[in-house]
């Protein structure tokens, strides 16, 4: 059977996205695929905690889907994982919920994959700076998947920003029949698995 | 027993009459009017001689005053000087000089002609209050208006009633207007009395402003109710007695008592405790108007009554309009005013008979005139009626032309129905951000207001299906009913569903009920329209507790959503009903539980204790 994944948008202004907006419409056409805008469905950051971990055990595939800000998700995908994450639901000794499933994130950035490295103007790898994002998923028992990631967001023309969301969408399509976990951990981007 | 009959039928009249009348939309003044005239002696005759009960029953007319007094304001009453001593000085001697100028034509003498232009210049501050109150116009510029005038007339009584003896033809008059009006000022050497009346209107504010109050306390915390209703005839009754004493018009007076306390903490229960009393006066009084129209006089003569009835509306409505034009009073409210106060007054009554004793007037003429002033205020509330139904609307229709350019078919996406405090903040909101809208109301004078601040609003009333085309309901995406009366909206959105089916309609709620009426209706969005003020001055208060302002804005917020599931909760069932009930009672025990538990606060505690624990089991390992 399909992995059913649930795709944890934040976007605060989809408006004027260029990727995002893009992206989104892609992985929406893909059967079998839950997406979740949250700064659609909290304008008031009022995360609705029992609602989001329903949908999270309904999943076996959890994908933050989000633009890079200051080397972090935008402020309410932080205000979801503070009140979402429950100790004794995702973590602690009965918090198994989310025990096994996969974690990843598909994310742009202004910079350039050169600027992410260590001799470069951000000096870590994004892999380094996705850190704390990776030890949750460990610490809730999540199996981490390598990040797709599109950078230089603000310089794709049109049509290369359409060949990524084709992209995005074959790749979504890929995890959803992807059965060997092991053939994506090696990887360091999700973009580099062949579909 | 003689006394419980004449009650017994004067309230049965009443009670059978005057709710027919307002079913049938001929409000209650004509009611009382026709129940008066079958009682009377004409048709039925279980009265005989209405006349003491007509002089008992102006009472009503000096509580009315004193209500009136209590709603206003001093501040407010000195902003009406302007029309009180224009509008109303214009209109009283404007029209008595028109009716003895006709007088002295049909052959009068000039004193003859000045006082019946005096006594006829008065109109009827019970009917033309009492039906512009029900009709709610008194804050109406029309409403302002009538008031300002009758307010005029009722002080121009006191100079009349000193100014008529003079016009005796007979020398003796002066002589017998004392006798007529023996008060206690007159036994007192001229001099001192206007320093007596001065005296006594400044002590009737004294005690207003300072006596009162610690009364009321008093008697409030006495606990006992009747004994308020006490308090307050008696004040209302003494005021009316140190009037008489000093020849002043008890009305007058009364108000003056009424503007005095109408600062007064006390204010309402003083209304509340009045009102009854002022009520059925005044429908005894109109009912013995009624039983004193003297119909013999009208058989004999009756064409000369007619046409001094018809003469007497006449000229009073003419004169009224043009000081209305004159004024500036806007469109409809003109014929309001003018309608509403073409009639002779009560006091009229009065000073026929102080005329008929000071050899002012013959006997025949003040017959005549008596009935005609009766008539002229029976056919008030028809007069009423015809404004209502023939002018008020063709005038609507015409204003939207007078005042507006014609609205061509609009396109804009949003349509808002009703620009007052609700549907200028949506409006406003919408057109900051660029987006077209068309906006209607349906009050001219609103129109004009919210002009000056540089909006464009078409007049138009929503609940026409004509109209709402035209301001582009066919393509429009969404209407905005933001009018604030409930059935209005309804209506609204019946008519809209119906000839717009895709048109999406956001409304205004006036409460929950109102909520799930709009809901069973199909309405696409509903807000409550206190409900997010209230929610925000909450939230304040919270934080003035002692909340911090993160807490306290999601605690609202929380209090708001479970409060919005529990109105869907709630709108499968009748309001009242046994099930309704019994989940309200749950949702309160809920939200209760709800907020004291608040997740976050929870958690921070489970998560600071549950984090250190992992952070250590992880360091064993
Ligand atoms: C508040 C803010 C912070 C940002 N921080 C970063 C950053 O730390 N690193 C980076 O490479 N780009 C950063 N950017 C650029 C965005 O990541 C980039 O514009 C976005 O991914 C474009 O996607 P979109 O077209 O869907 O909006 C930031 C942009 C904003 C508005």
């Amino acid at each position: 059977m399909d992995h059913r994944i649930l795709i944890i948008f934040a976007h605060p202004a989809l408006e004027k996205s260029r990727v995002h907006y893009r992206l989104l419409k892609a992985a929406q056409t893909v059967q079998g695929i839950t997406c979740h805008d949250l700064y659609q469905t909290y304008p008031d950051f009022m995360v609705d905690v029992d609602q989001e971990q329903e949908l999270l055990t309904q999943h076996e595939i959890i994908l933050f889907q989000f633009p890079l800000y200051w080397y972090s998700t935008p402020a309410i995908l932080k205000e979801w994982q503070d009140l979402v994450l429950e100790y004794g639901f995702a973590y602690g000794q009965n918090g198994l919920a989310l025990r096994g499933k996969w974690f990843t994130c598909a994310l742009s950035t202004g910079g350039s994959k050169a600027a992410y490295q260590a001799d470069g103007l951000n000096h870590f790898t994004l892999r380094e700076l996705l850190r704390p994002l990776e030890q949750t998923a460990n610490l809730c028992g999540m199996v981490y998947l390598p990040p797709f990631v599109i950078h230089e967001a603000n310089d794709l023309s049109e049509a290369e920003i359409d060949a990524c969301a084709h992209h995005y969408q074959q790749l979504l399509k890929q995890l959803q029949q992807q059965s060997s976990v092991q053939a994506l951990t090696r990887l360091s981007y999700l973009n580099d698995l062949s579909v | 027993m003689a006394l419980l009959q004449e009650a017994f039928l004067f309230l049965a009249a009443g009670v059978v009459a005057v709710p027919i009348a307002s079913r049938l939309g001929l409000g209650s003044v004509l009611g009382y009017l026709i129940a008066g005239v079958i009682i009377g002696p004409f048709v039925f005759g279980f009265v005989g001689e209405t006349e003491h009960i007509m002089h008992f029953a102006e009472f009503g007319v000096v509580m009315m005053l004193f209500l009136i007094g209590l709603e206003l304001q001093p501040a407010v009453l000195w902003q009406l000087r302007k029309p009180i001593l224009g509008l109303g000085g214009l209109q009283v001697s404007v029209t008595a000089l028109a009716v003895a100028g006709i007088a002295m034509l049909f052959g009068l003498s000039w004193q003859v002609g000045v006082a019946m232009g005096l006594i006829l210049s008065l109109s009827s501050t019970a009917i033309a209050l009492q039906i512009l109150g029900e009709k709610n116009l008194m804050q109406t510029e029309g409403g302002k208006a009538s008031f300002a005038v009758l307010l005029f007339q009722d002080i121009a009584v006191i100079p009349i009633i000193a100014l008529l003896p003079l016009l005796s033809t007979s020398g003796g008059g002066s002589v017998k207007a004392a006798e007529a009006s023996s008060t206690y000022i007159d036994t007192l050497p001229e001099w001192q009395q206007p320093l007596v009346v001065i005296g006594v209107i400044i002590g009737l504010i004294l005690i207003g402003r300072y006596l009162m109050r610690p009364v009321f306390r008093f008697i409030a915390e006495s606990h006992l109710r009747e004994m308020f209703t006490a308090t307050a005839l008696m004040l209302v009754v003494g005021t009316a007695l140190l009037m008489n004493m000093v020849g002043l018009s008890p009305a007058l007076g009364a108000f003056i008592a009424g503007v005095v306390l109408a600062n007064n903490e006390y204010r309402h229960e003083l209304e509340a405790n009045i009102d009854p009393f002022k009520a059925l006066l005044l429908g005894l009084f109109f009912m013995s108007v009624g039983a004193s129209i003297d119909f013999a006089l009208l058989a004999k003569h009756p064409l000369i009554v007619s046409l001094v009835v018809l003469g007497l509306i006449s000229l009073k409505f003419v004169i009224l309009w043009g000081l209305a034009k004159l004024f500036a009073i806007q469109g409809g409210y003109r014929y309001w005013f003018a309608f509403a106060l073409a009639q002779g007054g009560e006091f009229g009554f009065v000073l026929l008979s102080f005329s008929l004793q000071n050899q002012v007037l013959p006997a025949e003429l003040v017959d005549i005139l008596t009935a005609a002033i009766a008539l002229s205020m029976v056919l008030t509330p028809v007069l009423i009626l015809l404004n209502e139904r023939l002018v008020q609307p063709l005038f609507e229709q015409g204003e939207a032309e007078l005042h507006e350019e014609p609205m061509d078919e609009q396109h804009n996406p949003v349509i808002v129905a009703g620009f007052g405090r609700f549907g200028q903040i949506v409006a406003r909101l919408l057109l900051a951000n660029g987006f077209a809208v068309t906006v209607l109301d349906h009050s001219a004078t609103h129109i004009e207001r919210v002009r000056r601040f540089g909006f464009k609003i078409f007049y138009g009333d929503a609940t026409r299906d004509d109209l709402l085309h035209t301001a582009g309901a066919a393509k429009a995406k969404l209407l905005v009913i933001a009018v604030d009366d409930r059935a209005t909206i309804n209506k609204i959105v019946e008519m809209a569903k119906h000839n717009f089916p895709n048109l999406k309609i956001y409304a205004r709620a006036y409460d929950v009920v109102h909520y799930h009426e709009l809901q069973r209706l199909g309405v696409d969005h509903i807000e409550r329209e206190l409900f997010l003020g209230s929610l925000h001055l909450g939230e304040r208060v919270l934080q003035e507790l002692g909340m911090r302002a993160y807490q306290a804005r999601r605690k609202a917020l929380q209090f708001a959503q479970h409060d919005q599931e529990t109105n869907q909760r709630l709108s499968d069932f009748e309001l009242g009903s046994k099930k309704y009930i019994s989940i309200s009672q749950q949702a309160r025990d809920e939200v209760i539980e709800l907020l004291q538990a608040d997740r976050i606060q929870r958690q921070q505690q489970e998560q600071d204790n549950a984090w250190s624990a992992e952070q250590r089991a992880q360091h064993d390992v």
